[in-house]
């Protein structure tokens, strides 16, 4: 499933062909010819092995070395026309900062991301490259293996936050204008950082008592550590972004009550904060989670660590995940990490269908994760107390492609078998969440629930009201989220440039 | 972080907890309530909103002691901080001129009725109230209720009162006294809630209860505090807390509210023998 592409625009194309033309850069081009650069194999990332690592919440990838990180970036041609920029959704200039990891330039790598991606230690990690960057990677057009564009840039990220050579870009002198961000997730963090660095006034407003959306509650410390996550954030902090916590837009002030407070724009990322049940028997037995809850306890709520956090979380001999994405791989592998016997994934389609990213998948099965395919369950069963003791599932097939363009499921009558299970987790999507739209009156909305933008600019009908990120896309990707944040960011520059002081 | 301004036994196992939240405090209306942490390691538990004052910026709620965040609550002492304090979440409860309303609360209720006397009395019903408890030493607000309210009641199974009776015999009772009840409202633990509205369905009464379930983050995201309404699922945190109590689920609800009980106890346990050896 390849993610959305988006054109170069003329001035990215200036400043590449700029960055292209510059003398080190051809220098390295001259170094080692092509020929020679396409003889190296792609670097292998290194992971702790899986039945050490399923039985904890440490990470699971290890990072590249600097020996491998600049082996792996010799691999990069330097394209004329690097596709790989067409394929970020953030447009980072990713032939530069490769380059400079050739060099053995680190440091300079990690700038040259920050200039476009403020975020880039957690894209390194959770970013789908295999669908964007790449994928249209023109080393794996002729050899068949991309450059390993995502794993170059967690290194960088990671060598200079662990170099304490964090660098506060020079920020120019305040405009005074008050900018608030509702949500503090990637999309609203990549607005956050974004404006601030332009000068504005940036506050972010959280529901959560910790700041980053999906990325803390959501991703599990396995796939993205916390302790990253906060260096992000603490960076966004240091450029001047304010954060208030436990203050829910739409419930503790309204949109408006921001405005009346001085507020002149706003940016809404409150995320797909809506999980989606199947509306099937047994669905609100005691035992069944939708994944927003199970990940949360687990991860915001530190239940792996009961009793010593005092928020609890339901162990399991069968843990059962229904959905194939990746939030599906998330809670399943948190289930085997939290001492299921069997983890097991039920997913309606097949495996050439299923939305999580390759590596997640192949983490998954290493770990001993156990995957039902076209299957889908129909009815849960539980004992008097109200527990979940058993699923009863039906067999799919897969018939003519549906709007999605993927092979719809469809039933195989009587098929229908009953396993038995004590943990299932819903992971089959979220939808926006409603409160900002039920508490903004006249926001439009489109049919899913989510807030109607111009995508071009990420502008809502509201004036200097803009949105991004899940709300207005439904259950997507971090690195979308914060494409839409980067536009999103220039507009609300621009709308206040334009707007007159109050 | 939020201040706390005050924190004391009302009666055994009955606390109060006024914070210092003026940004709640100014949204914050009947019906509503907030979710509060009491450190860092704790859980985020939902306490309906009793009392709020906008001089001094606090929002007052009354809770009962069960698990360890309540007992870490009750340890609270003013001037302390706790990290979580947000709100007002949920939707306020209806608020309009139904006539005669009777209001019934019981437990950490008896507090969260307060502020629905108060603004169903203002908006020109005739407002009865009934406080439920175990027994006399059990009584508290009962001067400010009084105040709020057209009628007091005390139901009670202590003959120092001279009441023996549960809560639904006592609506019962001021059922058949009163020409019309428009509507009951009844605030306490889930079982409280469950016998006023089996009470009142024979009587043809609205019910109005506040569910109190298990909830994690409070904004409509978990589906933690899920119950059925209507044959609908419906989320306590967004679509609540009020529900038609003639509606609901009562058996699920049941079950689900005792979800962690063995949790419960294990944590208490962990928690009592690190901090008092």
């Amino acid at each position: 499933m390849a993610e959305e592409k988006k054109d170069i625009t003329p001035e990215q194309k200036a400043v590449l062909k700029a960055e292209f033309d510059k003398d080190w850069r051809k220098e390295i081009r001259k170094a080692l010819p092509l020929k020679e650069r396409m003889k190296f194999g792609r670097q292998k990332m290194p992971e702790r092995p899986p039945e050490e690592r399923n039985r904890d919440f440490k990470e699971v990838n290890q990072g590249l070395d600097a020996e491998a990180a600049m082996a792996e970036a010799r691999r990069c041609w330097d394209c004329v026309n690097p596709q790989c920029v067409a394929g970020c959704p953030v447009g980072i200039d990713i032939p530069s900062f490769v380059k400079l990891i050739e060099q053995g330039k680190f440091l300079e790598a990690a700038w040259k991301l920050k200039e476009t991606n403020s975020l880039p230690a957690i894209c390194g990690r959770v970013c789908p490259q295999e669908t964007q960057c790449e994928e249209i990677c023109n080393v794996k057009k002729s050899t068949g293996v991309p450059v390993a564009v995502g794993n170059l840039e967690r290194f960088a990220a990671d060598f200079e936050r662990g170099a304490g050579n964090i660098v506060i870009p020079p920020i120019p002198p305040s405009t005074g204008r008050k900018v608030a961000i509702i949500g503090a997730g990637p999309a609203g963090l990549t607005v956050a950082g974004d404006l601030a660095k332009l000068g504005h006034e940036v506050t972010i407003f959280e529901a959560l008592h910790i700041s980053g959306g999906v990325l803390i509650y959501g991703i599990p410390e396995f796939r993205l550590p916390k302790a990253i996550l906060k260096a992000e954030v603490d960076y966004l902090q240091k450029l001047g972004v304010g954060i208030r916590t436990s203050f829910v837009v739409g419930k503790t002030a309204t949109l408006d009550d921001l405005r009346q407070e001085g507020f002149e724009a706003f940016f809404i990322g409150s995320g797909a904060g809506l999980p989606n049940f199947m509306k099937i028997p047994g669905e609100n037995l005691v035992g069944v989670y939708s994944a927003n809850e199970y990940l949360t306890r687990v991860n915001l709520m530190k239940a792996y660590d009961f009793p010593n956090y005092d928020t609890p979380v339901f162990p399991s001999k069968c843990a059962a995940v229904i959905g194939g994405g990746n939030v599906a791989m998330d809670s399943v592998r948190t289930s085997k990490r939290l001492g299921a016997d069997r983890s097991i994934i039920i997913y309606r389609r097949s495996r050439h269908e299923m939305p999580a990213r390759t590596e997640e998948i192949h983490h998954a099965e290493e770990e001993g994760i156990e995957f039902h395919f076209l299957t889908a369950p129909i009815r849960y069963f539980g004992d008097d107390r109200g527990r979940l003791t058993a699923m009863e599932c039906l067999r799919m097939e897969l018939g003519e492609p549906d709007s999605s363009g993927r092979r719809k499921p469809v039933p195989v009558p009587g098929s229908e078998f009953i396993t038995e299970v004590d943990l299932v987790v819903v992971a089959i999507g979220q939808s926006p969440n409603p409160l900002i739209p039920q508490t903004t009156p006249g926001l439009k909305m489109g049919k899913w629930g989510n807030i109607d933008v111009d995508w071009k600019t990420m502008a809502t009908n509201l004036e200097g009201v803009y949105a991004g990120g899940d709300i207005i896309r439904g259950g997507a990707t971090v690195i979308l989220a914060m494409g839409d944040g980067r536009i999103a960011a220039a507009e609300i520059d621009k709308y206040l440039r334009n707007k007159p002081r109050s | 972080m939020a201040k706390i301004l005050d924190r004391r036994r009302l009666v055994p196992n009955l606390h109060l907890i006024e914070v210092h939240a003026p940004e709640v405090a100014k949204k914050c209306r009947p019906g509503q309530f907030v979710i509060i942490m009491p450190d860092e390691r704790g859980e985020r538990i939902p306490l309906s909103i009793a009392d709020w004052n906008l001089e001094k910026g606090s929002v007052t709620s009354v809770f009962i002691l069960v698990g360890t965040s309540t007992h870490k609550l009750s340890l609270l002492q003013p001037g302390d901080e706790v990290p979580v304090y947000v709100g007002p979440l949920g939707k306020p409860s209806e608020i309009e001129n139904f006539g005669t309303v009777l209001l019934a609360g019981g437990c950490f209720g008896i507090g969260a009725i307060y502020p629905l006397a108060r603004a169903l009395k203002k908006a020109g019903n005739r407002v009865l109230t009934i406080i439920d408890v175990k027994a006399n030493y059990l009584l508290y607000w009962e001067d400010k209720l009084k105040a709020a309210s057209d009628r007091l009641f005390i139901s009670a199974r202590d003959f120092a009162l001279e009441s023996k009776d549960y809560v639904p015999a006592k609506i019962e009772e001021v059922a058949k006294a009163e020409p019309k009840i428009d509507r009951v409202v009844a605030i306490g633990c889930t079982y409280l809630m469950y016998r006023c509205s089996m009470a009142t369905k024979p009587l043809g009464i609205k019910t109005i209860v506040s569910l109190n379930p298990v909830m994690v983050d409070g904004t409509g995201m978990c589906g933690a505090c899920r119950c059925t309404a209507g044959g609908q699922t419906k989320f306590a945190c967004v679509d609540g807390p009020d529900f038609d109590g003639h509606q609901l689920d009562w058996d699920e609800l049941f079950k689900r509210r005792k979800s962690y009980f063995d949790d419960e106890i294990r944590s208490l346990c962990h928690w009592e023998r690190s901090n008092f050896p």
